[in-house]
């Protein structure tokens, strides 16, 4: 019951936000004007920020939003909140030193905010290191701490009795079908408990960030090629240090080929050890991303287009995409932890049987 | 005159879908054919569509 | 490839990492452990209460057929002893019978001996009294006969002439 009411509540916040930013935005005639604006706003959502926005008020020029702390190490930690730039606008001074965005990313600068550029528009000013609380990282912070919340509550409840609480109900199935249908038949009965804490943790933060990139707060994390590159990095990691020895006999002198196609086969299968986790990193960004922009452009469509009904048949069809990003969400979790529960299955395999 | 990248990545593209498109196609025939094995043409399915896009996906951001 | 290269942030991945793997630590011994444990634990006990039926089923259907045998045992017995007690009169009776018929037929002969005795008694006594009555009559006779001395001399000689004749 708690899901369908969550689902509706969905729906309708769906519905609703398209519809309000319609009638603010109605003032907005000039249609070149427009589209630039739809095509900015959506290559800004799809970066990670430095404050949490979560809309601007174009009229008065307001942003509506909060500060995120910045942490950058430049010859000494220098923590300041990011309203210091005022949106990007100002340069920020720290300690002696400033500071601009430009680009989404932090350049030092003097005290006017100067910007050398190279022939190829590249700016050459230094770049401190930047450890900032990025709305990325908040992101992350919050949906990690809903996580454990969530399922430390669920694992508790089984103190009281063999049943589960509420989320529990609802989740158990979900860490029983990455039990049965992920873990055992891709790894086998035999090595499989060891993996299952990075598989149901990597499955339910996966599906949890995915779900919450379709909440109007404007979340865009797995879209983020450093987040999914960490966790196909974690994969990669513990697929090679719980590698058994046929796994590197099947890489380097792969049984029952010719010793030609051995030689041929050992560079290829070497290859396909980094393109496996590389192919994970870049499904996970790609089709996340990808999601973000089709529906973001098709909510910018809406803006486009003065006639009612084109604007109601791509209010259908935004309606009709947002279904089918939910599956998504679900389904690249999906894919992500099956696949690596399957690379982990090929690092303990054990060929006896065959060959 | 030169034919740029991305004419290139649409054509794998186009392969990529083609491929995907086939490979559901092929799991629902089995499907049909044999309803109790549907999870395991399931999974394998996913595995295969998986593989393809990663192809697809190299060929994207190669450009 | 160079968009990629480019967007990559490497805070978000130091804060990612860092965040992630503490995320995997936490849930795995506060959650993953338990809630596996107890979904195990909870499978067992429902496979041990299956187990548990099954087992408790067999012992019923054991010990029915236990029942059974028992009974068919006692059955088998009943028709022993009841077999065994119709033999056993039949052979009483048998015995009774052959008995009786040998007393009658004993007691039939010793009577009929009697009787012969008695008969050959009678005969006897009839004889004697036959002989005695022949012996008076015939004395009766003779005095009758010889009370003349004619009369003995006429017999002297017929039956003189009888003895001729022999």
């Amino acid at each position: 019951m708690q899901g369908k009411k969550i689902f509706k509540l969905l729906l309708f916040l769906l519905l609703i936000t398209p519809s309000l930013t319609i009638a603010s935005e109605e003032v907005a005639k000039e249609e070149n004007s427009v589209k630039s604006e739809i095509k900015q706003d959506i290559m800004h959502h799809l970066q990670d920020a430095y404050d949490f926005h979560l809309f601007t008020d174009k009229t008065t020029n307001t942003h509506y939003g909060f500060p995120l702390p910045i942490i950058l190490w430049d010859n000494g930690l220098h923590v300041f909140m990011s309203s210091k730039f005022h949106h990007g606008e100002a340069v920020a001074e720290s300690k002696g030193n400033y500071y601009k965005i430009y680009h989404n990313k932090i350049y030092k600068t003097d005290a006017e905010g100067t910007l050398s550029m190279d022939e190829n528009h590249h700016v050459t000013n230094a770049k401190p290191l930047d450890f900032s609380i990025t709305k990325s990282v908040f992101s992350v912070m919050l949906i990690s701490l809903l996580i454990f919340l969530l399922f430390r509550g669920f694992a508790k409840s089984y103190k009281k009795s063999h049943i589960p609480n509420a989320v529990g109900k609802f989740m158990e199935p979900l860490v029983l079908f990455v039990r049965d249908e992920i873990a055992i038949p891709n790894i086998g009965e035999k090595h499989y408990k060891k993996y299952m804490s990075y598989l149901l943790t990597v499955f339910f933060f996966i599906w949890f960030i995915n779900l919450t990139g379709l909440t109007p707060l404007g979340i865009n994390v797995t879209g983020n090629i450093a987040v999914t590159f960490c966790l196909a990095l974690i994969t990669f990691l513990i697929t090679q240090f719980t590698s058994k020895k046929d796994y590197w006999k099947h890489i380097f002198w792969m049984p029952g080929v010719p010793v030609p196609m051995k030689f041929v086969l050992a560079p290829i299968e070497l290859l396909g050890v980094f393109i496996k986790p590389f192919a994970l990193m870049i499904r996970l960004y790609a089709n996340i991303s990808a999601g973000h922009i089709v529906l973001m452009s098709l909510v910018g469509l809406l803006f486009v287009f003065q006639n009612w009904f084109a604007r109601g048949a791509f209010l259908g069809l935004t309606l009709f995409l947002s279904i089918i990003e939910l599956l998504v969400a679900f389904l690249q979790a999906y894919i992500f932890t099956m696949l690596t529960a399957l690379y982990f299955g090929g690092a303990v395999a054990e060929h006896d049987d065959h060959h | 005159m030169e034919i740029p990248a991305i004419v290139g990545a649409g054509l794998v593209v186009i392969g990529a879908g083609i491929g995907i498109g086939r490979i559901g196609g092929s799991a629902m025939d089995a499907i049909a054919r044999q309803p109790e094995a549907t999870n395991k043409i399931q999974t394998a399915m996913l595995i295969a569509a998986a593989l393809i896009e990663g192809i697809g996906f190299a060929a994207l951001f190669a450009v | 490839m160079e968009k990629l290269i480019n967007e990559f942030s490497v805070g978000l991945f130091f804060w990612q990492t860092l965040l992630f793997l503490v995320l995997l630590f936490l849930l795995k011994k506060y959650a993953w452990k338990p809630i596996l444990n107890a979904v195990n634990e909870r499978e067992k006990s429902i496979e041990d209460a299956l187990n548990k039926a099954e087992e408790a089923k067999k012992e019923m259907a054991e010990l029915k057929s236990a029942n059974e045998d028992l009974l068919k045992e006692a059955r088998v017995e009943r028709d022993e002893i009841l077999k065994e007690a119709r033999t056993l009169k039949d052979k009483i009776i048998a015995e009774a019978k052959t008995k009786a018929n040998e007393d009658a037929e004993r007691i039939v002969a010793s009577a009929r001996e009697s009787i012969q005795h008695e008969k050959m008694a009678a005969v006897t006594e009839l004889k004697n009294q036959v002989a005695v009555l022949s012996i008076e009559i015939a004395e009766k006779i003779l005095k009758e006969e010889l009370s003349s001395e004619a009369k003995q001399s006429s017999m002297i000689s017929s039956v003189v002439n009888e003895i001729q004749l022999n």
